[in-house]
């Protein structure tokens, strides 16, 4: 998924290429609200249901949580898009150093 | 092209949020910036995870008996739903469709009041009923703390959105207040993309034990 203009050299279709295009994305993005409102309430049934184990239901709703925030970074905020190589690096770098954090304060300190 | 010249329709490029040198910078600097509150966020998170249930007395309120499934849910809902009525606003900048986007922004504020609403009036049932507060113990002053500085950055976000709002309403849209828009919204996106960990973390972790 690109949002590069397309030259054709004449305006009006150009302007209705991208009218087309940026409803199709608009459609996308309808498409992964809508996915993400599910994953949410299946997150909540599966706590609401208290017939797993905590075991079962804790990294699942875990995992739940990072594809929800992949739909967010990737289609809300367009980093499928073309041009976003350093937002990529900048926020992957964040959440190198946060997964290191949260390792850290869950397995070597103590209270 | 520059930033102050008058905009037509079919003048207007198709990613205006980058098109000036200034918008480049802006956007790349807005990135390196949310890296850097991914990792701000983390050592919250990480320091809620290792205080969780940590109180003084066995009298003291734990995360089990604190947090309701129900209230939380409204909260995400609301949050989730601002998260794609400002991907609306932003699809109608990319439009040139300036009142469009004006309306879809309103109601993302609207819905981050409410957002805020829940949360106020979560915190002030926490003090009084359970007499959970910042001082109380250790799980407190981590709750409070992360969970509030979200809710800071809300607020934040409100303002922000708001003041571009106000001060551009006579202007339309152009080249110099795209970006600003654009940022904002990345902004209130990445509020959300918190708050998906926070209630998954602390909400529905807490509720599981």
């Amino acid at each position: 998924m690109t949002n590069q203009q397309l030259n054709s050299g004449n305006p009006s279709v150009d302007i209705e290429y991208r009218r087309r295009k940026n409803a199709e994305e608009m459609r996308y993005q309808v498409v992964s609200f809508s996915l993400m409102i599910f994953l949410t309430l299946i997150a909540f049934a599966s706590v609401a249901m208290k017939g797993f184990t905590s075991w079962f239901t804790v990294p699942f709703i875990l995992l739940l949580a990072v594809v929800q925030v992949v739909f967010q970074l990737f289609y809300f905020m367009h980093m499928s898009h073309k041009g976003h190589e350093a937002p990529q690096l900048f926020l992957f770098s964040g959440v190198l150093v946060a997964m290191l954090t949260v390792l850290t304060f869950v397995t070597i300190i103590w209270w | 092209m520059h930033a102050e010249e008058k905009m037509t329709y079919e003048k207007w490029p198709a990613a205006p949020e980058k098109t000036t040198l200034e918008a480049k910078n802006k956007f790349i600097g807005f990135w390196l910036f949310l890296g850097g509150e991914t990792t701000l966020f983390a050592s919250l998170f990480a320091t809620y995870l290792a205080l969780k249930d940590k109180v003084p007395s066995t009298e003291a309120a734990l995360a089990k008996d604190l947090f309701d499934l129900p209230l939380t849910f409204v909260a995400t809902m609301l949050l989730l739903t601002s998260s794609l009525t400002s991907v609306y606003a932003m699809y109608h900048m990319k439009n040139f469709a300036f009142k469009k986007m004006m309306v879809w922004l309103g109601l993302t504020v609207l819905l981050g009041f409410g957002f805020l609403g829940t949360e106020v009036y979560e915190f002030s049932h926490y003090v009084h009923t359970y007499k959970h507060t910042f001082t109380s113990s250790a799980f407190g002053s981590a709750f409070y703390t992360l969970v509030g500085f979200h809710g800071a950055h809300v607020a934040f976000g409100l303002c922000w959105i708001l003041s571009l709002m106000i001060r551009n309403s006579k202007r339309g849209l152009s080249l110099y207040n795209a970006p600003k828009f654009y940022v904002a919204s990345l902004y209130w996106h990445f509020i959300d993309v918190v708050w998906v960990f926070i209630f998954t973390v602390v909400y529905l972790m807490g509720m599981v034990g």
